[in-house]
């Protein structure tokens, strides 16, 4: 098999020299009912790289990529343009199969690039500090509310109706075990009371802005409510691009901040691996869960870099771990932070502008279909529009004229009768002004 | 007149009538390594004799440090947060964790002698 | 206090670097290199992105008010300063790496290529089901692969990493003794496990109580079995275990694990030694994650991403997270909620959002294919064969605490061969990074003093085996003669030579800050 180097003459030698008969014997530990010939597995035999290449394109063609069609999806995720530079600097060799940087004399490039990455984030989301990455968004704020009840001593958790379904429910799912987690009612477009939820056992409020229908949140009010009973606030993004047009919520009084980075250099990859972003103020530093990397010298007087405030972690702490990551998003995290190195400011708020021009422009052509009305007034590249019938039917419809035309809201909440007619639509840089008209030109015809 | 006496979880702790002086011993401090952090009790918390007190972290490691004997917090060492240093360099002195009053002085004579602990301390 | 005897120096001193000193500061192909924040400028860009007028109307004013402090670099200055960032990185393609517990094997490319397909990479989550069949085609399969190499009925796709694959295994265990009504909180976990293992039965509610080992570096099944009770919810075992060795009473543990009402979960971190041969249902297993980038070849990354599938007994399928894979007469869907699942099915809950690594299950997939299952019996044979060769290699040397029988894919050695020199596993290791290696796994599993845990993988050469041993050898045969320089501040020869962590941890610098910071609001 051409990934394996030993030859039945190696095998064979080494045999000899640890002195067994045959490999069998090395596997004397294994009870005999449980040892299996090769037949006992229903599986295909070894394939060499052009058949896997066949097999695996075949399935792949079946597929509709979203870059060969008009494309809206976004709740979430995003598509957005990743430099070609990106994915070639990522696929190096150094930077690709490496391991994680427990040895930090031979593992600088790792190291050096995370401390890169923590600064963007800090100054993308306006926080102190921030860590080296979770896994995505949804279980970076799963983690935000574990730290605010330590941080609190509190139980409770007041989640937003705008945040994201599937994350108010990893939420539910994590953070329920220990505490008491509260859902306000789903409110589209309109004002959601959430400061009067707050009480005195609650830990924090997460609040999502935009939120899963794109409306833009003022979280002021909302921190000072919180704060005011003593609880915290925990603001999440899921749409990173926006930070570069938008104020972040560290300037708007959030102590913790839980982002999903999968549109800075990283494809939408069918769900995964994306790229969980989190940061928070200096006072809470040692509560903070994940990997951190800090500035350091050498023996010699050299800057250099190291995984620091370890006691945090699983590898030490163990059962008082502040949680129990232990891979997060390395390469995930070196791909963000290279395109982002790319965009720098400039190039983020040009881009970001784009965006929300495009969306713009895409809510205005989409509100003058008849029957479509626009649910949010403000957002940045998403935004939800009412359609006079279901939003899965027409989604349905217009992806046999091969346009994806977003996320019905009935995809994230089934069994809730107000989000039936709900479609949130997303239009990013990808989006030109020929995928926009087809789009609304195919809507018209299918509202018909 | 104060005395100073040991734990077998390597604690100290100076006794002056009512009130007490804890922080680790010098072994400990050296098993450790390089302390980089020291979280001291709040005033006016209660603890038991052998219920978790503070936590101590080195690089590598973390570990609890426990009240030898029973009180109510009066002070937590607030020198230790800018400089966890000098619990390597004096931890029997300048380096002590936190204060205690209202200490039991016979839960006190149970705990080991300077010569039971360096005993002890050899034998491990 | 907790006594523990992890302490070890992490301040390195100072060293006098005695090289004749260059001009520009760079040696040869060795460049230094600042941060982005210290090489970039105002107003330039490495992309081109048009200047649009944009209407302020619609952003609910909440435009941002300042710069957010970002550098700006060209292209070629970005390309250039990453590239020599990487060459500050040592990697599986480049050395071996003998990390126990990881499985540094190689990254096939072919893998890389098939998670680029457009069809694969180019897909959205939430795309309508009806076009993304082939990916729901994909992942169907692996469930097979993964399914059927451990001979289990079920596997729950969506955890991120090993780490929230164990959380999903305890939390549908969990699941399963509240769905009897019964109240167990108690979990039994080796003293020899991965740190993951505790902290994550402490994330999941429940209360560790830790198994001790026998001399022989097993489980103690008399321990085991007499912690057993009502309040216990499972055990948390790894299998082969973190001293490299396959627990022979495994069987006899899970039976007495099910007679007690409990659940057996299983580590699957070291499954590259029995992929293929052996399978965990066959044990009685009831849960078992697999890391897809250890076993299944999907790239470290530097420290990820991962993929930690769940495989689950029967008695645990039920509960499986939210989505659910359904495949019937209208094709591959995904059941996302807890009003549509199957009959019979009670998820606890959803992991995360979506529904998992795609990237690593094409990967994966990628490599189960090339390798078809005769390539992965393989794979563990020749990962356990080379790590006995490495065994029986170095023991009279260096000292194996459990040398006396094979190990599987691992070799455990402890720092008892080095009694007396003044050079410790840490001096041993840095050492290794002079010789051009990685070093070995150290100070894990805790059970042993100054553990160096050595895992070579199937990836490995005879030659470059060889050589390996060589170094080691001869290494541990100098400390023992008392020649220490080539341990005394080492490493010499790498970028860098040891860091102060001390310095790091007591003064922590996590970012790099401008001049004129803009506070966060209070």
């Amino acid at each position: 098999m051409r990934y394996h180097p030993l030859t039945a003459d190696d095998r064979a030698a080494m045999l000899k020299k640890i002195g067994a008969p045959n490999i069998d014997a090395l596997f004397r530990d294994v009870p005999k009912s449980a040892v299996v010939p090769l037949s006992a597995f229903d599986l295909t035999d070894t394939k060499g790289e052009l058949e896997v290449d066949r097999l695996m394109s075949r399935m792949a063609a079946k597929n509709t990529a979203a870059g060969n069609v008009p494309f809206f999806c976004g709740a979430g995720a995003y598509k957005h343009h990743v430099p070609s530079a990106v994915d070639h600097l990522i696929q190096r060799s150094e930077f690709l199969t490496s391991y994680t940087p427990y040895q930090p004399e031979i593992a600088q490039g790792t190291l050096q690039y995370m401390f890169e990455f923590q600064t963007q984030v800090a100054l993308l989301t306006g926080m102190e500090v921030a860590n080296a990455s979770l896994y995505d968004g949804s279980t970076a704020t799963a983690e935000a509310v574990l730290m605010a009840q330590r941080v609190t001593r509190r139980p409770k958790a007041i989640l937003s109706g705008g945040l994201h379904p599937h994350y108010s429910e990893t939420v539910e799912t994590v953070a329920g075990l220990s505490g008491k987690v509260v859902r306000a009612p789903v409110t589209p477009g309109s004002g959601e009371d959430i400061a009067s939820m707050i009480d005195s056992e609650t830990a924090c409020v997460v609040v999502q802005s935009p939120d899963v229908f794109g409306m833009i949140r003022d979280l002021k009010p909302i921190a000072e409510a919180a704060h005011a009973k003593g609880a915290l606030l925990i603001a999440v993004v899921t749409e990173v691009m926006s930070l570069g047009l938008l104020e972040p919520p560290g300037h708007q009084g959030a102590d913790i901040v839980a982002c999903e980075g999968q549109s800075i250099g990283n494809g939408l990859n069918f769900g995964g691996p994306y790229v969980g972003l989190f940061a928070t103020r200096e006072k809470f530093l040692r509560q903070m869960p994940g990997r951190l990397c800090g500035e350091t010298v050498d023996a010699t007087g050299k800057r250099g870099y190291v995984l620091t405030l370890s006691t945090r972690e699983q590898h030490i702490r163990r059962d008082k771990a502040t949680s129990n990551i232990c891979t997060n998003s390395g390469l995930c995290c070196l791909a963000f932070t290279i395109h982002l190195s790319l965009l720098g400011e400039e190039g983020l708020t040009r881009l970001a502008r784009v965006n929300h021009a495009t969306a713009s422009k895409l809510a205005d052509k989409l509100s003058k279909v008849s029957g479509v009305s626009l649910v949010t007034s403000s957002f940045f590249n998403e935004f939800t529009i009412k359609l006079p019938k279901p939003a899965a039917s027409v989604v349905d419809a217009l992806a046999a004229k091969n346009i994806v035309a977003g996320v019905p809201m009935s995809r994230l909440l089934p069994h809730d009768e107000s989000a039936r007619d709900l479609l949130i639509v997303a239009a990013t840089e990808t989006c030109t002004d020929e995928d926009c008209d087809a789009f609304a030109k195919a809507l018209a015809e299918v509202l018909s | 007149m104060s005395e100073t006496r040991y734990t077998d979880q390597h604690e100290w702790v100076q006794l002056d009538g009512g009130n007490a002086t804890v922080g680790i011993t010098k072994f400990a401090a050296e098993q450790l390594g390089d302390v980089v952090f020291v979280e001291v009790p709040d005033v006016g918390r209660k603890v038991n004799a052998g219920g978790e007190a503070a936590v101590v972290e080195s690089v590598k490691a973390a570990s609890e440090v426990y009240a030898p004997v029973g009180g109510e917090v009066t002070q937590g060492n607030a020198a230790l947060a800018d400089d966890p240093a000098k619990v390597n360099a004096d931890p029997e002195g300048d380096g002590w964790f936190f204060k205690l009053k209202g200490v039991d002085a016979a839960e006190f004579g149970k705990l080991m002698t300077k010569a039971q602990y360096d005993e002890f301390v050899k034998g491990l | 206090m907790t006594m523990n005897n992890q302490g070890r120096p992490t301040a390195p001193g100072t060293i006098e670097a005695n090289e004749l000193p260059t001009i520009s500061g760079d040696r040869g192909l060795d460049h230094e290199e600042g941060l982005i924040f210290e090489l970039g400028r105002k107003g330039m860009t490495g992309v081109d992105v048009p200047d649009v007028q944009m209407s302020e109307t619609r952003l609910g004013g909440q435009r941002r008010k300042g710069p957010i402090g970002l550098p700006g670099l060209s292209e070629p200055e970005v390309v250039r300063h990453y590239v020599r960032l990487s060459r500050q990185n040592y990697a599986i393609d480049a050395g071996l790496y003998p990390l126990g517990s990881c499985t540094m094997k190689h990254n096939p490319r072919l893998n890389e290529k098939m998670a680029r397909l457009p069809g694969f990479g180019d897909l959205h989550p939430l795309a309508p089901q009806s076009t993304t069949q082939g990916a729901l085609e994909l992942i169907s399969d692996l469930m097979k692969w993964l399914t059927t190499l451990t001979g289990m009925p079920a596997v729950a796709m969506s955890p991120k990493a090993g780490a929230h694959g164990e959380l999903c295994g305890l939390l549908a265990i969990r699941a399963a003794i509240e769905a009897r009504g019964e109240k167990r909180p108690r979990i039994l976990v080796p003293e020899s496990a991965h740190g993951t293992n505790p902290a994550t039965a402490a994330f999941a509610g429940f209360v560790v109580d830790e198994v001790p080992g026998t001399k022989d570096g097993h489980v103690d099944v008399a321990a085991l079995k007499a912690k057993l009770g009502p309040d216990v919810c499972a055990i948390m075992l790894t299998n082969p275990n973190t001293c490299g060795l396959f627990e022979p009473d495994i069987i006899e543990m899970a039976d007495a694990v099910h007679a007690a009402g409990a659940y057996f979960y299983c580590d699957g971190a070291n499954f590259n030694a029995i992929a293929g041969r052996v399978r965990p249902g066959d044990l009685g297993i009831d849960a078992m994650h697999i890391n897809l980038h250890k076993t299944f070849s999907t790239p470290h990354g530097g420290g990820g991403p991962g993929a930690g599938p769940v495989v689950l007994s029967e008695r645990l399928a039920p509960y499986a997270p939210l989505p659910l894979l359904v495949h019937d007469a209208k094709g591959f869907r995904y059941v996302e909620d807890h009003a549509d699942v199957p009959k019979g099915a009670a998820p606890f809950g959803r992991m995360c959002a979506f529904h998992g690594q795609m990237g690593m299950f094409t990967r994966a997939l990628s490599y189960m294919l090339s390798h078809g299952r005769d390539g992965v019996r393989q794979a563990s044979e020749d990962a356990v064969l080379s790590a006995n060769y490495i065994l029986a290699s170095l023991k009279d040397v260096m000292s194996a605490p459990f040398g006396d029988g094979p190990c599987m894919h691992e070799a455990l050695f402890d720092d008892s061969f080095l009694d007396g020199t003044g050079v410790t596993t840490l001096d041993f290791a840095k050492a290794m990074i002079d010789e051009g290696y990685h070093p070995m796994t150290m100070y894990f599993p805790l059970v042993v003093h100054g553990a160096m845990l050595i895992e070579p993988t199937e990836s490995e050469s005879k030659e470059s085996i060889d050589r390996f041993i060589h170094v080691l050898r001869t290494m541990a045969l100098e400390a023992k003669a008392g020649k220490r320089e080539r341990f005394e501040g080492a490493p010499r020869l790498a970028p860098r030579h040891r860091l102060d962590e001390t310095a790091a941890a007591r003064k922590p610098i996590l970012r790099w800050k401008p001049k004129d910071l803009p506070q966060a609001a209070e």
